[in-house]
């Protein structure tokens, strides 16, 4: 049994966070190993890193049990590694023919493509890892399973010997899963050795021989897929771990504030995104909506926003029907939003601090009539959210782009609790922040609900979760598939829920 | 009164032919350009310059086909400067483009002054011949149509084929297509980027080039202040109408070609203001845009390309 | 197009503003222009110190120079201004030419037609016509881009060649002036915008260009508008999420950048000129690109580059009466300066090189 690849206490840290810390990972030759764990676990950097996109601060790489160092994804192909990501590199126009053989085309005659000897290369892959593509197709065309076994078979056409599948069933459907499966096989029946990313337990058990599950940053263990159940896998993904307590304030009169039925959408690219969304949140509650992202929580908020159309279904806001609700109609019904990419939606890195500061206020409070901005009112404002919600800055003028990942968040907090909303949608409103931020901006979410705001706290770290809210509900592919108090369940459950596991 | 066939007859067709040409060579390089992702507005002012080189060269040396090698040659080092700011520098591709449109437009008058006293035109030069295909000129029906035409003109189709089989049939094609298309992928495969960006900036520059030789030492045999009158222009109307394809271009061009070549009929007949006429290429184009006439999507996004 | 093209021409834009932050680069692109054009007149014989002497006396020597100067950057003014407030938006509108032109058709039109009127509502109303009618000829860009996703760069410009010919018709034929070639009539004198400083041609004309530079320096800096529109130029996304219509945007803007040429279209008409004559505008939208460009993006920046190309165009004519340089020497120069001002990298790289 020769190792495919061994990496040895390998560590990789990111400004402010520890992305692979003194990781031991060894893949068998012909095996198809799973790298489970949560978002942030470390999987995709410890991957990048054996393709040589990054280079790792400490530790050694070995391919076939030869050391080495990868410097760069080019240098990794010839090493026989391949990779295939989320995000495909394949150019839309050209046929999955012309793809596959991007910069190695064969010539007849000196410089004519060679349609027929590509073709005949090319489909003795096919053939042999019985992948199933029609190689005239262009490849925008194609659904997004089939793109990405073109991609495998461009890897394999690079003569990749070790494949890396990252988070490869993401964006396929049920059935294309299967295909896929079909052809992971068909590789390993090759001599193939394939690593394939993923979060969801159920799958990473079906396929793969033996399984390697990474939390923050530390492998927890490695196991037999046989020896392994889903409860196990999923106690080792989420572990146990309440890092903040909250004082909450008791609960009195509660009545619904937004009221979701039957909400169905489309996403960017046309695929069903939710597929009848049920949920009620309350005033003086946080509803934690925990999932792993790509479930359709950013499409939810969209809506909710009214950034996206809902395809069905209605949203209801203290009793108004708001479905169609224009956004700033939505802002001046009070509904503060945190979005989930602070740089997209949240702020103007360009503006000023306190420009950003009266966004969605400069038809109204921050007007002076129906033309001018009010600077007066503007300005004092700005000082006075500046200080309650120590947004640290030389002056309100400086632009954004000069403050912190955190100071900037705290902007967008200043802004939106500073209109007493009456609904917060807060999306993943810790992320990419240090300690004391996260702590800072979980404690304003509990002053909301104190306040008696309905808050909406979707979030990938179900720590935080766990921590802040009073009933959670979990979204798994575009469906509410539990909501419970948080007394009545637990993080076990709450963690296989939103791996797509089942309920027993 | 004046007969149909005092418009449209033999004569029409034949000029429309002849119009087409320099917008079809102007909007081949266009689409070069623009396929490796660069937008290229500047190929009026790169044919207006080639123009006047042509004529340069040939009034200096008595010999028109150099004047064209000299033109083609102007085109593709002022394709170079447009590649070399777009590139190199990632400068704006749009206001690039326009500073080569005035730099030509103030240049070549310029120059004109300089070297032959007057701001209006150059003195005469020797020009190219046209030529009689034989056979094909006892055609009937489009035999006179077809068969005398300058050998530029001839060498229009040629010209286009060529630019097919290179993006269709060659693996330079698939290459250029996708470093216009996915510059990240194109790159991951292996392809020099930089290179093809520059290459089809540079072609896109020595075909307007040809183009402007043309309407300099063939259409006429002098250059004139401002003589491409927008052509470069209409060419990427016609790159849009054309839908990026080689033969596409090619339609697209005989159609704006028929258009100059009936206004300039219709001007010397009198009947219809020539204003109304000349509209019709830019009314066209946005009727494309607006998609009226099929949805017109680009090859590529005309971001500059940062290696990371 | 598509958004990828609204997407490369916003990041350029963001790019440009960057880049042209900071007089520096500016007075760095002017000058390697003038270097540049010192070689091409050096290698066509002449001497270019002398010649850019005579350009200098012939702009700001004597107060005939100053007036004329400033006669020629009051169209400018308006065309650098209509760039610059579509251009916060994120929208490229290189189509100012055609505004011009058709702002300057319009108000000759009602300058010829309504006889009647006093001054006081004449030349208001004049003006007003060649706003709207300028604004509306924008706003087409603009339902072309929110409606089919059409990209203003290339409406605009063809909108320019249809408002060249259709301006051109109007004054060859059904307002051609009788015994006259391609122009019409000329206006009432109710219309005529007061020239104050003869014997130059300046006109109330720039004080209207003084007082649109100032709304506008208003409007983005102080108003709900301005500062909508700059939220949609930087990141529409976020001004999505902040309530912000991007489409309402869009169209505001190229209306009010249409307006801003077509009254100066207006009032080069009603000031100067006093009859449209076809090809009255030697690329009077060009000029304005370029300025706005290199007057940073900001309406005083605008005005002083305005200025500056207005001095090259009447300090040109001077020099060319007196060194025989011929004229187009100053398009060169233009041209030139908005290369340079295309790619602030370059000249980066070459104050860096400078500094080592």
């Amino acid at each position: 049994m020769t190792l495919a690849v061994q990496m040895q206490g390998i560590t990789k840290v990111f400004p402010g966070v520890v992305a692979n810390d003194h990781i031991d990972f060894s893949v068998e030759k012909g095996e198809i190993h799973g790298l489970l764990g949560e978002n942030g676990a470390g999987k995709t950097v410890l991957m990048s890193i054996l393709y040589g996109m990054y280079h790792p601060d400490e530790g050694r790489i070995l391919v076939d049990e030869k050391e080495v160092r990868v410097d760069s994804p080019a240098h990794a192909m010839r090493l026989g590694i391949g990779m295939v990501h989320q995000h495909f590199m394949l150019v839309p126009s050209l046929t999955v023919l012309e793809n596959i053989t991007l910069g190695r085309e064969p010539v007849s005659n000196g410089f004519l493509l060679d349609r027929e000897r590509m073709h005949r290369d090319v489909k003795e892959f096919c053939d042999r890892y019985r992948l199933d593509v029609d190689l005239s197709a262009p490849v925008y065309m194609l659904p997004v399973g089939v793109q990405q076994r073109v991609e495998i078979l461009k890897a394999l056409y690079r003569g990749a010997a070790i494949l890396i599948l990252d988070e490869p069933t993401a964006v396929l459907t049920p059935v294309e899963v299967e295909e896929l499966f079909t052809a992971v096989r068909a590789l390993r029946t090759e001599g193939k050795t394939v690593i394939f990313i993923s979060h969801k337990l159920r799958e990473v058990l079906a396929i793969c021989d033996r399984i390697t599950v990474l939390k923050h940053g530390r492998v927890v263990d490695t196991v037999a897929a046989g020896d392994a159940s889903e409860d196990r896998l999923a106690e080792m993904m989420v572990g146990r771990k309440i890092v903040y307590e909250f004082q909450k304030r008791s609960v009195t009169d509660q009545r619904p504030v937004l009221t979701v039925k039957g909400l169905t959408a489309l996403s960017d690219r046309g695929l069903s995104a939710l597929r009848g969304i049920d949920l009620e949140v309350r005033s003086q509650e946080i509803m934690g909506l925990a999932g792993v992202e790509g479930n359709g929580q950013t499409e939810l908020v969209e809506v909710l926003t009214g950034l996206r159309e809902a395809t069905e279904g209605t949203v209801i806001l203290h009793g108004l029907d708001i479905t169609r609700a224009t956004p700033l109609e939505r802002i001046r019904m009070g509904v503060a939003h945190i979005p989930e990419d602070r740089y997209k939606r949240g702020v103007v890195t360009d503006f000023s601090v306190m420009e950003n500061l009266i966004m969605c206020g400069q038809r109204d409070r921050f007007a002076r009539n129906s033309v001018a901005l009010d600077f007066t009112e503007a300005s004092i404002c700005s000082d006075e959210m500046m200080r309650d919600y120590q947004i640290q800055a030389p002056d309100k003028d400086t632009p954004l782009r000069n403050l912190s990942g955190g100071n900037q968040q705290r902007v967008v907090v200043a802004r939106e609790f500073s209109r007493s909303p009456r609904l917060v949608l807060a999306a993943q409103p810790t992320r990419g922040l240090d300690v004391g931020a996260t702590e800072y901006v979980r404690g304003k979410l509990v002053e909301m609900r104190d306040n008696g705001a309905a808050v909406l706290l979707i979030s990938a770290d179900l720590d935080e979760v766990w921590a802040l809210s009073d009933r959670i509900a979990v979204i798994y592919e575009g469906r509410i598939v539990a909501v419970k108090p948080v007394g009545e369940t637990t993080e076990h459950e709450i963690g296989l829920l939103m791996a797509g596991g089942r309920n027993d | 009164m004046v007969d149909l066939l005092d418009v449209i007859n033999v004569g029409l067709f034949a000029a429309a032919i002849r119009m087409a040409t320099p917008i079809v060579y102007a909007a081949l390089g266009g689409m070069f350009s623009e396929r490796v992702g660069v937008v290229n507005i500047g190929m009026e002012g790169i044919m207006l310059t080639s123009a006047l080189g042509g004529v340069t060269v040939s009034y200096y040396t008595g010999n028109p086909w150099l004047g064209v090698a000299a033109a083609v040659a102007i085109g593709g080092l002022m394709g170079l400067v447009h590649a070399v700011v777009t590139v190199k520098y990632a400068g704006n591709q749009i206001v690039s483009g326009t500073g080569l449109n005035i730099l030509a437009m103030g240049f070549t008058a310029y120059m004109s002054q300089i070297l032959w006293g007057s701001r209006g035109a150059s003195e005469s030069v020797a020009s190219i011949e046209d030529i009689t295909i034989p056979f094909l000129s006892d055609v009937p029906v489009i035999g006179p149509i077809i068969g005398t035409h300058s050998p530029l003109v001839y060498l229009m189709p040629v010209v286009t084929v060529i630019c097919y089989v290179v993006l269709f049939r060659t693996p330079l094609g698939l290459h250029i297509r996708a470093v216009g298309e996915h510059p990240t992928a194109a790159e991951t495969a292996g392809i020099d980027v930089v290179r093809i960006k520059y290459m089809g900036v540079i072609v896109s520059g020595m075909l307007s080039g040809l183009g402007g030789a043309f309407l300099s030492l063939s259409h006429l045999n002098l250059f004139a202040r401002g003589m491409t009158g927008g052509r470069g222009f209409i060419a990427l109307a016609a790159l849009i109408f054309g839908k990026w394809m080689p033969f596409g271009v090619l339609e697209a061009g005989l159609l704006f070609g028929f258009a100059d070549a009936l206004q300039m009929r219709l001007q010397s007949l009198g009947i219809l203001p020539p204003q109304i006429i000349l509209m019709i290429p830019y009314v066209l184009t946005v009727a494309v845009l607006a998609g009226v006439v099929g949805k017109a999507k680009p090859p590529s996004d005309y971001k500059p390309y940062k290696r990371e | 197009m598509t958004e990828r093209l609204t997407g490369a021409a916003r990041r350029a834009l963001a790019d440009l503003r960057r880049g042209s932050e900071g007089a520096l680069f500016q007075v760095a692109a002017i000058l390697l222009a003038f270097i540049v054009g010192a070689l091409v007149l050096y290698a066509s014989g002449y001497d270019p110190v002398s010649a850019y002497a005579a350009m200098l006396r012939g702009a700001f020597g004597d107060m005939y120079g100053v007036g004329q100067t400033l006669t020629q950057a009051t169209p400018i003014i308006f065309t650098s201004l209509a760039f610059l407030v579509s251009s916060k938006a994120g929208l490229f509108n290189i189509g100012a030419e055609g505004q011009f032109l058709v702002g300057a058709f319009t108000s000759a039109i009602v300058g010829i037609y309504l006889v009647e009127l006093p001054w006081v509502l004449h030349i208001p109303l004049a003006l007003l016509v060649g706003a709207i009618t300028g604004g509306a000829w924008g706003l087409i860009a603009a339902v072309l881009k929110t409606r089919f996703n059409a990209h203003e760069v290339i409406t605009t410009m063809m909108l320019t060649y249809v408002a060249t010919y259709l301006t051109g018709y109007m004054v060859n034929y059904p307002f051609k002036a009788p015994g006259w070639v391609s122009q019409t009539v000329k206006i009432a004198p109710s219309a005529e915008l007061p020239r104050i400083l003869p014997p130059t041609q300046l006109s109330a004309g720039i004080l209207v260009a003084l007082a649109l530079v100032a709304f506008t320096a208003y409007l983005l800096r102080k108003t709900i508008l301005g500062f909508e529109l700059r939220a949609i130029g930087l990141n529409p996304s976020a001004a999505e999420s902040a309530g912000i219509s991007i489409n309402r945007g869009i169209m505001t803007a190229m209306f009010l950048s249409g307006a801003m040429a077509g009254l100066g279209g207006a009032c080069e008409i009603l000031g100067v000129h006093r009859r449209f004559i076809e090809g009255f505008s030697p690329g009077y939208g060009w000029d304005g690109l370029a300025v706005a460009l290199v007057g940073g993006l900001d309406p005083v920046g605008s005005l002083l580059a305005s200025i500056l190309f207005g001095a090259l165009r009447s300090g040109g004519m001077i020099m060319t009466r007196s060194t025989k340089v011929p004229l187009d020497i100053v398009i060169i120069l233009q041209g030139l300066v908005i290369i340079f001002v295309a790619a602030p990298a370059f000249i980066r790289s070459l104050l860096k090189r400078r500094r080592k």
